[in-house]
This record gives structure tokens, C-alpha cells and sequence, in this order.
């Protein structure tokens, strides 16, 4: 039997109480939120923020981040039980439009590389109102210049394109952030993926 | 609590494509706010089809009692007006194969055309017996099940006059990161389909896919609710040739 796949359609502008309710304030519990490592996950802490820009440069304030990593020690989580005890979910996700500057953020640490040669990095799903399916990209961070030389993913790229998915270290109180911006269109298009 | 999803199936060695013939092209100037925000250069294939990472872990107790009740889940004072529904349906992957423990969640606007997102300025009333949030686990046949109310039509800015058509917003994981899907169920023999950007965007022979059937036999409660089946395919193992 040979099924033929649901075809996607915009997450709209209205998820906000569907998808993130306890960030947007809605009465309704939410299964993800930006929140990935509690204060006992092992690791470097660190903030992962950023904005969506579209086509004419303007910060997008509809769109809905995902994203997935493994821990400091590049191991995803398998379970939930796993994930209770190491205080580290491995997934969050975030709106654009609840801080005023338009920018999404997630409190996790930095991850390990999971697999030899692979530089660390955090897998994303971006969606927003606009967008008929969904895209895939890739944080990388940029204290890593080494391991990112050696990145297979990377390597592949124009390199003028692979800027677009490394993320720079910022300060930031209490430890250290990573802004990674998404630019939908543009001289600067971030690269997305087919996977 | 001791509520875990079921132990995974084992890993698949490569997950079927992304098939974009089945899926709306990032731009389509018909649908207008896709014009500066769909990507437009060509997406890189990734070498690996990351067919090892799964979707993000959850379990039965992120799932409240009352989540998949729509009618209920969001009730002060009474029942929410609107003509009561069952939306079911099961999740399988191209092979056929259910996807059981699979989180699926919905969102949608009440009977009279409103969402109660902040942002929605439709001049047609809140009902405060209704969210339109729910979310529930499919079983180990991929189903899943949802009591709420038909969602209206309502107008947007796109073009003159628009109105979408009734409409219930799904998003889903599947087993693997790469199955993702945020789409929209439609309702049968809705005239307003043939005008909207969104449902034509995608490809024709594919979109019909995203009409529910009505069934009356789903209810399994006569007189009780309308039945509305919508069964959604996501990608999964691809099949590996024995003896390979």
C-alpha cells in the first residue's frame, strides 16, 4: 500500500493559543516553551535569540522557531523519563510576538558535537503566517571555527552562504547568549534545508 | 508519574522524501504574504536524511483529561454554541503503518468566525465557552479523536471580500523530526474552496487530500454530533529492499 502524503499548509497567524499559549498568556498549558535545560542540566548554559526578517528586511512578528539539539554531551533525548532526570528536554519552541523587539529566544546549553566530524549544532523548523510548509535550518556557533572547518554540511556550501547558519556569542547576564537571525529572502537568504 | 510514551520503534535506515508534489511551493503570489516571506533560493538536500533523529520526546501527562474535548476544556459557564462535531481520523505513514503515540494538535476559530487570538479584529463575537485549542495522542492504531464545534467562515486581507473556508489548523510530529507537518482540515462541499489561495496552493490531485469526509458512523453516539473523518499521511521508513 503505497499512501500519498498530507500536503502542509501555513500555521497562520493565529496559533498563538494552540501552539504557545503559556508564552502569548492564554489559559492553556503548554507542551513546549522556550525553556529546554532547567537550572540542573549538565552543560554551558546559554541563550539562543534571534529574529525572522522577510524579503524587505522587516522583523517578522508571526513566526513560530522549533528547535531540537542534544545535550552538552551531543546525546539526544530518547525518553521522558530521561529527559526529567537530566533536567533537559531537547526541544523547545518559541513565538516572535511576545517581546518588542520581535525576537524569539531559548534558554538550553550549548550542545556536543553528535557525531564524529559533525560540528555542534541545533536543528531548527521555521513556520510563520506566509509560509505554506515549513523550512529546516541550522544553528552552528562560532567560538567552533575549528570543528566547523571540518563539518561535511557545511563544506558543502558556497562559502559565502555559510555565514548565513553560524551563530555569533554575545554576553549576556548571568553567561553567554548566541544571536542566530533568519533572513527569509534576500543577498543574505539563511540556507534552508531538504531532509 | 510513570506515564511514558511506548517504547519507539527501531530507528529507520532512510525516511521517504519531502514529496513537493504534494506540498504548495513556498511562493505563491496568490496567497500574498508568501511573496516576501517564502524562501527563494533552492533548498540544499542534507547528504543524511536525518532518518536518526526523532521527534521530540513527550508523554501522556503533558496531555490534560479534557485536551481533546474542545466543547469542555475551555467551558465557564455552559456549552460553547455551534454545531457539535467529531473530528477523527487516524495518522499512518506512506507504507500504511500507523503512527501510534503521536502528538497531534489543533487549533481553530468558534462557530461564529472567531479566533480568540489576540490579533483576530473579525467583528463577530468571542464565545466564552470556547478556546479552540485541543491536542491529544493518537492510540496504537494511529487514531486520534476530538469533540468541538464547526469552526465559521471568516474574512481576511488578502483579497477583496475574502473569506477562508471553514477550516481546522493540525500540527503533528510523526515519529521522526523530519515528519513534521502544520496543516488545515477542510469540510466537504464547501463552496468558499474553490476561492481560497491557501487550500489552492497546493497542487491539484493533492489537495483534495485535505477535505475531511463526512461520517456519520464515527460518532458511535446517533444524534449526539456530526462526524467528520480526516486520515493524514506523513513521511516515515522508507521501505528497504530485502537482501540489500
Amino acid at each position: 500500500m503505497t499512501l500519498k502524503q498530507t500536503p502542509s499548509q501555513t500555521v497562520g497567524p493565529y496559533f498563538a493559543y494552540g501552539l504557545t499559549p503559556e508564552q502569548y498568556g492564554y489559559d492553556y498549558k503548554s507542551p513546549f516553551g522556550p525553556a529546554i535545560a532547567g537550572p540542573e542540566a549538565r552543560g554551558e548554559h546559554i541563550r539562543l535569540t534571534g529574529r525572522v526578517f522577510d524579503g524587505d528586511g522587516v522583523p517578522v512578528n508571526d513566526a513560530m522557531i522549533e528547535i531540537l539539539q542534544p545535550d552538552a554531551e551531543g546525546r539526544f533525548v530518547a525518553s521522558v523519563s530521561e529527559a526529567r532526570a537530566s533536567d533537559f528536554r531537547g526541544f523547545g519552541r518559541c513565538g516572535t510576538g511576545t517581546h518588542a523587539s520581535l525576537h524569539f529566544w531559548f534558554d538550553t546549553v550549548k550542545p556536543g558535537a553528535a557525531a564524529p566530524g559533525e560540528a555542534p549544532h541545533i536543528d531548527v523548523i521555521v513556520t510563520m503566517r506566509g509560509m505554506l510548509s515549513h523550512a529546516f535550518t541550522r544553528v552552528y556557533f562560532d567560538d567552533e571555527a575549528e570543528a566547523n572547518a571540518r563539518d561535511p554540511v557545511l563544506a558543502a556550501l558556497p562559502p559565502e552562504r555559510r555565514a548565513t547558519l553560524v551563530a555569533r556569542r554575545e554576553a549576556h547576564p548571568g553567561g553567554a547568549a548566541y544571536r542566530f537571525d533568519i533572513r527569509m529572502q534576500g543577498p543574505k537568504e539563511t540556507v534552508f534545508f531538504d531532509l | 508519574m510513570a506515564a511514558v510514551v511506548s517504547p519507539q520503534p527501531p530507528v529507520a535506515e532512510r525516511l521517504t522524501p519531502r514529496d513537493w508534489a504534494s506540498h504548495p511551493p513556498y511562493v505563491y503570489p496568490a496567497y500574498k504574504s508568501t511573496i516576501k516571506r517564502g524562501p527563494t533560493k533552492p533548498l540544499v538536500p542534507l547528504a543524511r536524511a536525518l532518518a536518526q533523529r526523532r521527534a521530540p520526546v513527550y508523554g501522556h501527562e503533558d496531555i490534560g483529561p479534557l485536551d481533546h474535548d474542545l466543547t469542555q476544556n475551555a467551558a465557564k459557564n455552559g456549552e460553547p454554541l455551534g454545531e457539535r462535531i467529531v473530528v477523527t481520523g487516524r495518522v499512518l505513514d506512506e507504507g500504511g503503518r500507523p503512527v501510534a503515540n503521536t502528538l497531534v494538535e489543533i487549533w481553530q476559530a468558534n462557530a461564529a468566525g472567531r479566533y480568540v487570538h489576540k490579533v483576530d479584529q473579525h467583528h463577530a463575537p468571542l464565545d466564552p465557552n470556547f478556546l479552540g485549542a485541543g491536542r491529544c495522542l493518537t492510540d496504537a492504531q494511529g487514531r486520534y479523536r476530538f469533540l468541538t464545534v464547526k469552526p465559521g467562515a471568516y474574512p481576511w486581507g488578502n483579497h477583496p471580500n475574502g473569506w477562508r473556508p471553514n477550516h481546522i489548523h493540525f500540527s503533528l510530529f510523526g515519529e521522526y523530526f523530519a515528519s513534521r507537518l502544520v496543516t488545515q482540515m477542510f469540510f466537504p462541499g464547501d463552496p468558499l474552496l474553490a476561492l481560497d489561495p491557501i487550500y489552492q496552493s497546493a497542487p491539484e490531485g493533492a489537495r483534495e487530500r485535505l477535505v475531511s469526509q463526512l461520517n456519520l458512523d464515527a460518532v458511535g453516539e446517533p444524534g449526539f454530533a456530526l462526524g467528520f473523518e480526516f486520515d493524514i499521511v506523513l513521511r516515515g521508513a522508507a521501505e528497504t529492499p530485502m537482501g540489500r
